[in-house]
């Protein structure tokens, strides 16, 4: 039962992963018994599992996931929300204001176009738009902060194993910082400079999250930043 | 008339530009060169340049194009009015919707549609400069800018042409050789799974001719594919080489 690839790397559309008793896992497709990629990714041999660690992909909803979107329309009962997805996310009155009469409630007035909202997937299938709720303390209207945008299919790296890559942001610059699980992360600090160190170090991570050692480097960068921005105070 | 024909293979069998029979023009591919599409590659195959984006999986407009099982793939194939010799009117021409119609079938049978309903992926290919074997050209990149954009194919699709010249099958032909030769067979395939998704033929060829073609055009898009692969790859592996050491 031959594999064709060592952990980590790099493959193609098409390349073939491994032959015989294996499984396939995310981003590859079973034809026989044979294992193929179906993305760009890094391949993942894991016992009986090959998977696919996708470098590039788009925002598939799923249920419970937090997501932060743009108001595009307000409807007479809700509001339709882009939320980096291939499908639009609806999110209704009801959820929002409970006595919610059409006649009486101006929606607009709640969330206009342009709002950014933070939200949490309730509802999803193939063959119906998700359904988002805000009906829980933090959720909403955004009003302040930053907000970036990376590859979905980076989120996983920029969390950390056990959340160590975004704890150590937190600890290392004293920022609130919001993960969607769509790619779009809010940024909260006490001035314009943190924000744009956070927002640096973000990039810095969906760039070189096929990279090992990673971690390190990004403190660094933090730490001679902050250094810097000392020095230009004084 | 057939006097006045200029010669296409010399005494020493080199071609109008110099290549062998089977000897392919030199290429160059990049991916990712667009910042707003979601998907984008590059490539300059002898004096063909050819740029290609793509947009989704997003939502269908109109609307009543979507489709309840599976997704639709779009495709626009266009030749820049620069493109060629003559100014070619912007104006999508019968054989650029051929063409479209050709290249999007071409590319279908790679990507899982099935997996996201009600959308639609928007491929458009631009042809800066045509020097023949556009089509092929534009396949090879339309694959590589599905793939950047991270939508799941089954397989990487290339293409490549041979045609008969002089009476000669040889490989990739450029503008030249195409219209002033006697026939030309354009190839998509699969390369991992061995199967071909497009398949034509202009002109007039023996059977015996054809399978030479056909054989040869394979074996171009097999070379072509190393190539394909490599570009594809290789922005990540840059990166990773110059942070790692």
């Amino acid at each position: 039962m031959p594999i064709f690839f060592e952990n980590r790397d790099i493959v193609a559309p098409g390349d073939l992963l491994a032959e015989g008793e294996y499984i396939a896992g995310s981003n590859t497709y079973k034809e026989g018994n044979r294992i193929y990629a179906s993305r760009l990714g890094l391949v993942d041999y894991e016992e009986k599992r090959v998977s696919v660690v996708a470098l590039n992909a788009f925002y598939v909803p799923s249920v419970g996931d937090l997501v932060i979107g743009k108001v595009t329309e307000v409807n007479i009962n809700g509001w339709v929300i882009d939320i980096n997805a291939p499908y639009s996310a609806l999110l209704r009155a009801f959820d929002v204001i409970p006595k919610f009469k059409p006649q009486k409630n101006d929606l607009s007035k709640v969330f206009d176009i342009g709002d950014m909202i933070l939200a949490r997937v309730i509802a999803y299938d193939r063959t119906r738009d998700p359904i988002l709720t805000v009906r829980e303390p933090e959720l909403g209207k955004i009003t302040r902060g930053q907000i970036v945008k990376i590859t979905p299919t980076k989120v996983p790296r920029l969390i950390g194993r056990r959340g160590s890559m975004i704890n150590m942001l937190k600890r290392e610059t004293g920022c609130k910082i919001t993960v969607g699980q769509n790619g779009l992360i809010l940024i909260e600090c006490k001035g314009p400079e943190e924000e744009r160190l956070v927002s640096m170090a973000i990039y810095k991570i969906e760039q070189e999250a096929h990279t090992s050692g990673l971690t390190d480097r990004v403190v660094e960068m933090i730490r001679k930043e902050k250094e810097r921005m000392i020095k230009n105070e004084k | 008339m057939k006097n006045e024909k200029r010669e296409l293979i010399d005494k020493d069998g080199l071609r109008v530009d110099g290549r062998k029979k089977d000897e392919l023009r030199p290429i160059k591919i990049m991916v990712g060169v667009l910042s707003n599409a979601d998907g984008s590659a590059y490539i300059e195959q002898g004096k063909n340049k050819i740029i290609a984006a793509v947009y989704g999986p997003r939502e269908v407009h109109p609307r009543h194009l979507a489709l309840p099982d599976r997704a639709i793939l779009r495709c626009r194939y266009h030749m820049a009015p620069f493109s060629v010799e003559e100014r070619k009117s912007p104006a999508p021409s019968r054989r650029e919707l051929e063409l479209s119609k050709v290249i999007r079938e071409a590319l279908e049978p790679t990507v899982f549609l099935e997996q996201y309903p009600r959308t639609a992926i928007d491929l458009f290919i631009e042809v800066l400069q045509a020097d023949g074997g556009t089509r092929c050209a534009g396949i090879t990149i339309g694959s590589l800018a599905l793939a950047d954009a991270g939508i799941p194919m089954r397989d990487l699709v290339v293409a490549c042409a041979a045609g008969k010249v002089d009476g000669q099958i040889v490989l990739d032909l450029n503008d030249i050789e195409d219209k002033e030769g006697e026939a030309d067979v354009p190839v998509a395939m699969m390369p991992n799974l061995n199967l071909i998704t497009l398949l034509q033929m202009d002109g007039l060829l023996t059977p015996e001719e054809f399978e030479e073609a056909l054989n040869l055009s394979i074996e171009g898009c097999r070379r072509i594919y190393a190539l394909q692969k490599k570009a594809l790859k290789e922005k990540y592996i840059s990166i990773r080489e110059e942070v790692e050491t």
